[in-house]
């Protein structure tokens, strides 16, 4: 039977935690940030170079070349900006993090968010906010050394799509330091089907460190370059887009993307001191 | 001429909630409920005609009353109500039946409102944060109500393009928590153990159950065609909607959750239906831009949905069930509506 209800809906509803409509809470991303800060700056050294070219305000894609066993660019990059530009990245990532358990919710918390056209194209065009992929998907980071600063195929050029769909631009960012924070000397292909993960690596740092190589990173020098804003004259908002057109610029972002990295690497010393 | 409405479903909770709003709105002429047993609220002026779940006397019903409207509310959307076969034969020949009586040539049917779930999206690892009307689920349906339902929608798309002519309008809701409404997700709330997978805290919508029939009110008084999703704004975690209502996290492990699951729902200690489990991993968003367009707002958001629950909780712990005021008797009905000695307000005003 019917209970009586309120007249109106409660003015208050009080909420326990500050867990926002995408999974990530503030306060957690506080503590990310004041753990990963002295990693960022007196480990890795972080140097950036271009990053005037990322617009302090409204939606922009950033696309960046992918490496390490356990990807060291992917917070690199999120932090850095967050830390010199005070503008919030949304890192987009492979659905797999999602599915573990305890670790996909932390992830989410910090910022993560599942890779999904939808959920870009919300973050670029509705929110007008920064949104990081690593086109080249898992291919990159699972490369062996021997591979190390060739990229890999940039999926379908799916990035460009999405891009030119919210009407923002691609913003390129090459990485130098990634692929020798975590060398990966061989892979176990039958292990990574066993436990139903896209790969399973063997690291420099497993060797090195023992099971502490599990999650340390070598002390690589890290720089990282901004290429100039790639815009698209193409009107925004369709529901799809010439394939050619879209494969054109996904490789032209690539190959410019690849110049750069060997163009860094020509000018690089040493890995550890750059 | 008003207009002449078919409710399916009179004698559940949604088909008789919303006889009751449709009673009030003075452009309604007449209210034909169809039920399986007796309606459980007490009407004014909604008549009930008692069917088999499958509604195969529909036509016949339509032909003879001429209704220009159909409130498709009878379609089960949780698997703890129904064997799986009645499930099927409600949601699905119910459904099919339904829209072939009205969709015959001389058809007076105008309006087709259907209630659906947002079930249909399914929950995956795969999903987007907001699943927006025309984005495709990322997963193959594995439950029994989630296919059901995804039958249910294809037999209403056919009918749409068969019958240009007719509004048809299908209202996707998110999970309704409520004063009175019991789902499973409302029973495990109101225990002191609620199930939560461990490893996970999903983020999940609710719409609380006024705002569904202010929302199927509004589409059929407008006779707005279409799909929309229907939830209230903003997204709570599970362990923090646990954490309102005051009960306790009964971890369950994320591999072979549903075994570890089965003799806790056997002895009543949780209710954990096929659909609750990708809920609780992967949880749900759906966008309601499309529907905000409309003119439709809905009254709760998500959190307030939680807390108006959580109060509605609070009171019948204290008052317990109030019992029932009201039993139909086909007789006294009868007599209310047919009998001359009756004075009805509508006539006294004239």
């Amino acid at each position: 039977m019917p209970l009586p209800r309120p007249a109106e809906p409660s003015a208050t509803s009080p909420r326990l935690s500050d867990v926002d409509e995408w999974g990530r809470s503030e306060h957690m991303r506080e503590v990310a940030r004041r753990v990963y800060d002295p990693l960022y700056r007196h480990w890795f050294r972080v140097e950036w170079e271009g990053l005037e070219k990322i617009p302090r305000t409204g939606g922009a894609l950033l696309v960046a070349n992918h490496a390490g066993a356990i990807p060291s660019d992917a917070p690199v990059i999120m932090h850095g900006i967050e830390a010199e530009l005070g503008r919030p990245v949304y890192g987009l990532a492979d659905y797999f993090f999602r599915q573990a358990p305890w670790m996909g919710t932390m992830w989410a918390r910090v910022g993560g968010v599942p890779a999904h056209p939808d959920n870009a194209l919300r973050i670029l065009r509705d929110q007008g906010d920064l949104c990081l992929v690593f086109p080249e998907g898992t291919k990159g980071p699972s490369k062996t050394y021997t591979d190390r600063y060739r990229l890999r195929r940039f999926g379908r050029g799916g990035f460009v799509e999405i891009a030119m769909r919210a009407g923002v631009p691609v913003i390129p960012i090459a990485v130098v330091g990634a692929e020798e924070s975590m060398p990966i000397l061989f892979r176990l292909p039958s292990v990574a089907r066993a436990l139903g993960v896209p790969y399973v690596p063997v690291t420099a740092n497993m060797l090195a460190f023992g099971p502490a190589g599990l999650l340390l990173y070598f002390p690589a020098k890290f720089k990282l370059r901004v290429l100039d804003p790639v815009s698209f004259d193409v009107p925004s908002g369709q529901e799809r887009y010439s394939k050619s057109r879209v494969m054109d610029e996904a490789e032209k972002i690539r190959m410019n993307l690849q110049e750069t990295l060997y163009d860094m690497l020509r000018a690089r010393r040493s890995v550890w001191f750059g | 001429m008003g207009r002449r409405v078919l409710i399916t479903g009179l004698d559940t909770f949604w088909g008789g909630r919303m006889a009751q709003a449709l009673e009030s709105d003075p452009e309604v002429d007449m209210i034909l409920g169809m039920g399986t047993s007796e309606p459980s609220v007490p009407l004014e002026r909604a008549e009930f005609v008692r069917a088999d779940q499958t509604y195969s006397i529909l036509s016949r019903i339509v032909r003879a009353t001429q209704v220009d409207t159909i409130v498709h509310t009878f379609l089960v959307t949780d698997s703890t109500k129904a064997p799986p076969r009645a499930l099927h034969e409600i949601n699905v020949i119910g459904t099919m039946n339904l829209l072939a009586a009205a969709g015959q040539p001389s058809s007076s049917v105008r309006q087709v409102v259907v209630k659906s779930s947002s079930l249909v999206y399914g929950s995956a690892a795969t999903d987007p944060a907001w699943f927006r009307e025309e984005t495709s689920r990322t997963s193959p349906a594995r439950t029994r109500v989630e296919r059901s339902l995804l039958e249910v929608e294809g037999f209403v798309r056919d009918f749409a393009e068969d019958n240009p002519a007719t509004v048809v309008s299908v209202i996707r809701f998110a999970n309704v928590l409520g004063t009175d409404i019991v789902t499973p997700i409302s029973s495990n709330l109101s225990r002191s153990l609620c199930p939560h997978v461990a490893g996970y805290d999903p983020l999940v919508q609710f719409v609380e159950e006024d705002d569904v029939v202010r929302c199927l009110e509004h589409v059929t008084r407008h006779r707005i065609p279409g799909l929309y999703n229907v939830a209230g704004s903003g997204k709570l975690p599970w362990t923090e909607v646990a954490a309102l209502c005051g009960t306790r996290l009964l971890p369950l492990p994320p591999v072979s959750t549903r075994l570890a699951a089965a003799p806790l729902v056997r002895l009543g200690l949780i209710d954990f239906p096929p659909e609750l489990e990708g809920l609780l991993r992967y949880g749900r968003g759906i966008d309601t831009t499309r529907i905000t367009k409309t003119g439709f707002q809905c009254g709760y958001t998500t959190a307030g949905t939680v807390d108006n629950f959580i109060r509605a909780t609070r009171l019948r712990r204290s008052v317990g069930k109030a019992p029932p005021s009201y039993t139909y008797e086909q007789d006294v009905e009868q007599f209310f509506r047919r009998s001359s000695a009756v004075v009805h307000s509508s006539d006294a005003t004239n």
